[in-house]
């Protein structure tokens, strides 16, 4: 565990000394700022977050591969992974810890976001049952998002490569419910179900459920467990 | 302290290596010396448990490097062909990270930490940018890494490749240093740095082992028969029976070489015949220019078993 921590600690540090993330922590917050700001010009405008997850949950199908591409795939082109898989370090621990990583420059982003959400309580009288519920769908969907990115770093020892298959994955999730929308029967259901944007509405709605939750957190379980078998295959290769 | 066994691996429908048998004791530095693509480096990633052998099994210490996969790599410290570093860190932070992912303690660390940057010679660089540092001292920084927690095991894949000749210098020495207490394998294509570093050498091609011996007997062995090399100032048509009239002697060549008369004497069964030589040259009042025992190089030795020339 003492490893997975080291693993952790040392990829934040790369985080906030790297160039990639401040980038997309400045793409991030300009954009979504952008979204923010969109219907307030509305006569009656509604004091809502929906307009801001809506787009952050597009945006974050581009910048999570941004954020995970480097995470092993750099350690593969550097050679270092020869260090890190000969020493006594559990492959899960490697990459547990370079989730959390990960998951931590989030969730700097999603805290530097909270000042829209100040925005509305100070100047308007919004619903917080949305707002809070929304972050959450918004906390867990960046979650599952950054496990596909890092999967994809797992498997190619090209950062390109890594970024744009997990984009393709997360488009692909994105949309599952409308381009299967003419599958029939049990497999359109489940391709259905397969989709975000389904679960992910519920939330800005301000519905807290369960399946929504474990939807989510199942993503997040799969993609991860494939990482960490990903990178026990490395050695078979 | 090495125990391998019948190691062959493929990649794909390739064979790296083939069979390969070898120990190694406690203290001993072995030498892995062949061509590139011998397999080398695949039989260092097996031990080191970078990778499993397709066949055969490897143990260190008595832990199998696969099934006992954890124990076995925390007795091994390892610096790959090329140096892994994380070029953004600086050297201390590199080889603090390195420490916890070998299992040390912050504070044993600390302790350790000092030692090694002096062993390394990496006093003056502690802070500075691993990408930022020359050659050289990457080298240094990555034999440090594999140092650092006092592994029983050091594996080294060519350590002393493209650095300058004096840090080539130092580094052997190290090595040298390293080898007294500790078990090491290193690989390398510089013939020398074999005779002068290794207790033992395997001789690796084509992805078998083609000799095993000490750096010494692997000379003397293969060559069965001792040459002289003789330089007389005299008629060389009455020298030449001389010389071959000596006991012991089985052949002589001459060579002339504007005036100067060198001869190459092959002697029996390793025979040391300087003597028998220079009082037969002296008796017949010529005179005795040089006098020198040639063994069989590295070079030629390592020529013979890599080429497929019979010997």
């Amino acid at each position: 565990m003492r490893t997975a921590q080291a693993v952790a600690w040392k990829e934040i540090q790369i985080y906030f000394s790297s160039p990639t993330a401040y980038i997309v922590g400045l793409i991030f917050l300009a954009l979504t700022g952008f979204f923010f700001t969109q219907d307030l010009g509305d006569p009656f405008p509604e004091a809502t977050l929906v307009p801001f997850f809506d787009g952050a949950i597009v945006m974050f199908i581009l910048l999570a591969p941004a954020l995970t591409m480097r995470l092993l795939a750099e350690e593969s082109k550097l050679g270092t992974i020869e260090l890190l898989l000969t020493s006594p370090v559990r492959d899960w621990e490697i990459i547990i810890g370079k989730y959390v990583a990960s998951l931590t420059f989030f969730l700097v982003l999603v805290a530097l976001s909270f000042f829209y959400a100040a925005l509305l309580f100070v100047f308007a009288d919004p619903d917080p049952g949305p707002i809070y519920a929304g972050y959450l769908g918004f906390i867990l969907y960046g979650a599952a998002a950054l496990a596909v990115g890092l999967l994809t770093s797992t498997m190619s020892n090209n950062q390109i490569v890594s970024a744009v298959v997990a984009m393709g994955i997360l488009l692909a999730l994105f949309f599952a419910d409308r381009a299967f929308g003419s599958v029939s029967g049990l497999a359109g259901e489940i391709i259905g179900e397969m989709g975000v944007r389904g679960h992910f509405d519920d939330f800005s709605r301000g519905v807290i459920d369960t399946t929504n939750i474990v939807y989510f957190l199942s993503v997040i379980a799969f993609f991860l467990f494939l990482s960490i078998r990903t990178l026990e295959s490395r050695r078979w290769r | 302290m090495i125990q391998a066994e019948g190691l062959t691996h493929y990649y794909g429908p390739y064979p790296a290596i083939q069979d390969v048998n070898f120990g190694v004791r406690k203290g001993e530095i072995l030498g892995f010396l062949g061509p590139n693509g011998a397999g080398k480096t695949t039989t260092m990633r097996i031990i080191t448990g970078f990778m499993p052998p397709t066949h055969g099994t490897v143990t260190l210490d008595g832990f199998d490097v696969v099934e006992q996969s954890l124990e076995a790599r925390r007795r091994v410290g390892y610096l790959p062909e090329t140096v892994p570093l994380y070029t953004d860190m600086s050297v201390n932070g590199y080889l603090k990270y390195m420490g916890t992912l070998r299992g040390m303690a912050p504070k044993a660390i600390k302790a350790r930490l000092g030692e090694v940057i002096d062993v390394c010679r990496l006093g003056d660089y502690r802070k500075t940018q691993i990408g930022k540092l020359s050659k050289g001292f990457r080298q240094r920084v990555g034999i440090a890494q594999a140092i650092l927690h006092e592994p029983q095991v050091l594996v080294l894949d060519e350590p002393t490749i493209g650095i300058d000749p004096i840090q080539v210098v130092e580094t052997r020495r190290l090595i040298k240093e390293l080898g007294k207490d500790q078990t090491v394998v290193l690989s390398t294509h510089i013939l020398p740095e074999v005779s002068m570093l290794c207790d033992r050498v395997l001789i690796i091609n084509e992805g078998r082992i083609v000799a095993e011996d000490t750096p010494k007997n692997l000379a003397a062995g293969l060559q069965g028969v001792d040459r002289l090399e003789v330089e007389v100032g005299g008629p060389a048509a009455e020298v030449l029976p001389v010389l071959k009239d000596i006991k012991g002697v089985n052949d002589v060549t001459h060579v002339n070489e504007d005036g100067r008369h060198t001869y190459t004497i092959q002697a029996q069964g390793g025979k040391d015949l300087r003597d028998e030589i220079s009082q037969a040259v002296i008796s017949n009042g010529w005179s005795l220019r040089g006098l020198q025992m040639v063994g069989m190089s590295l070079e030629e030795i390592f020529l013979r078993l890599t080429t497929h020339e019979e010997l």
